[in-house]
């Protein structure tokens, strides 16, 4: 059965590759996006060492690990393309934005050097792409639309499967106007790019639905431990 | 001394029942099943972005890696596709987990306030 479905795939030497390789992107692009991206995280380090608990540190381990082992499956959107779990929206929500950042930025950046997906050289653009337009980025939105929605509680799933879209969708049109920048599309290539994914954004929305849903059902005190460290203490956190 | 259970320290456990703390150990062996059962299986079409790259001819823009450890999922010299994706899908996912287990460790608080005696 496993080799029957994945036998001749690999055997026709398809490709896992994910993210955007070095060379798609000019030099001057790649390297503005390589220093917007070290602002940002160093600003998420710092936010991290103010506000993350002691207690979410192993969440955030197997949050990053289920993200990586995630992006690894390819799922099919249309004849002869497929698309992959981003995870922003998953991470922010159980860990906050810039735990959320870190993590994503921990994965993408062990995947380029790890194992030779996406580049070295746009691996800033990479980590902006997914690690911040799809992480810091959606997790606005995701707390905006739970706002609507009279919190978190209510909320959440419903908040992280249109933000979970949001978040590729922010992803593609990222890429998209880098690529544009770079003199590799067009606009109508644009177009193609955010097309595809929103497809890929319907598979993103249906993952962190599960996930969050699974943890809803199995451990909601999970949930708790974003907030856990706050001024006001754990009692602060119980509303979440 | 209290007579709780080790299980129900206040480590923001819910007032309802106990709550094992080996679920972070639960969660990696779903990780790790992740690699061992799906994504052997991944499609091995293009993804979105490769696939308009290709049809736009910007495809030939990319360039290879400078150097390689485990390119494409794989552990270069285990010809089994399946074993050599697998393995090096766990070997993601064990380096990944002690990267940002040790990060967190490095940044985090080591208590809340309000536990502070």
């Amino acid at each position: 059965m496993l080799a029957s479905i994945a036998g001749p795939a690999l055997a026709e030497g398809g490709s896992l590759q994910l993210h955007t390789p070095d060379g798609f992107l000019t030099p001057a692009v790649a390297l503005i996006m390589w220093a917007i991206t070290a602002v940002i995280v160093a600003i998420a380090i710092r936010q991290t060492n103010k506000s993350l608990d002691e207690r979410a540190v192993p969440l955030m381990g197997v949050t990053a690990a289920f993200i990586f082992a995630g992006q690894m499956v390819n799922f099919p959107v249309a004849p002869g393309t497929s698309g992959h779990l981003l995870g922003g929206v998953l991470a922010a929500v159980l860990l906050g934005p810039w735990a959320g950042t870190l993590v994503m930025t921990a994965v993408v950046t062990v995947q380029a050097l790890l194992f030779q997906d996406g580049g070295l050289v746009v691996l800033g653009a990479n980590i902006f792409i997914m690690g911040i337009v799809g992480t810091l980025g959606a997790y606005a939105a995701y707390r905006s639309l739970a706002a609507v929605l009279r919190g978190e509680a209510r909320g959440r799933i419903p908040a992280a499967a249109v933000a979970a879209w949001l978040a590729v969708m922010g992803g593609a049109l990222s890429i998209g106007l880098m690529l544009l920048v770079s003199n590799a599309t067009t606009l109508e290539t644009m177009g193609f790019i955010i097309g595809v994914h929103a497809l890929i954004g319907i598979g993103e929305a249906a993952i962190t639905v599960a996930a969050l849903a699974f943890i809803q059902a199995t451990r909601p005190d999970l949930f708790r431990l974003r907030d856990a460290y706050s001024p006001v203490g754990v009692g602060a956190a119980q509303g979440a | 001394m209290d007579h709780r259970p080790v299980d129900d320290r206040p480590v923001n456990r819910p007032k309802t029942g106990r709550r094992s703390s080996w679920w972070w150990i639960v969660g990696l062996a779903i990780a790790a099943l992740v690699v061992i059962v799906l994504a052997p299986l991944a499609s091995r079409d293009p993804d979105g972005l490769e696939k308009v790259a290709e049809e736009r001819g910007f495809i030939e823009r990319a360039q290879d890696a400078v150097y390689n450890v485990l390119p494409d999922y794989s552990i270069p010299g285990i010809d089994d596709p399946f074993l050599s994706t697998i393995l090096a899908g766990l070997i993601g996912v064990s380096v990944i987990f002690l990267l940002t287990v040790g990060l967190g460790r490095l940044l985090a608080r080591r208590r809340a306030p309000t536990e502070k005696v």
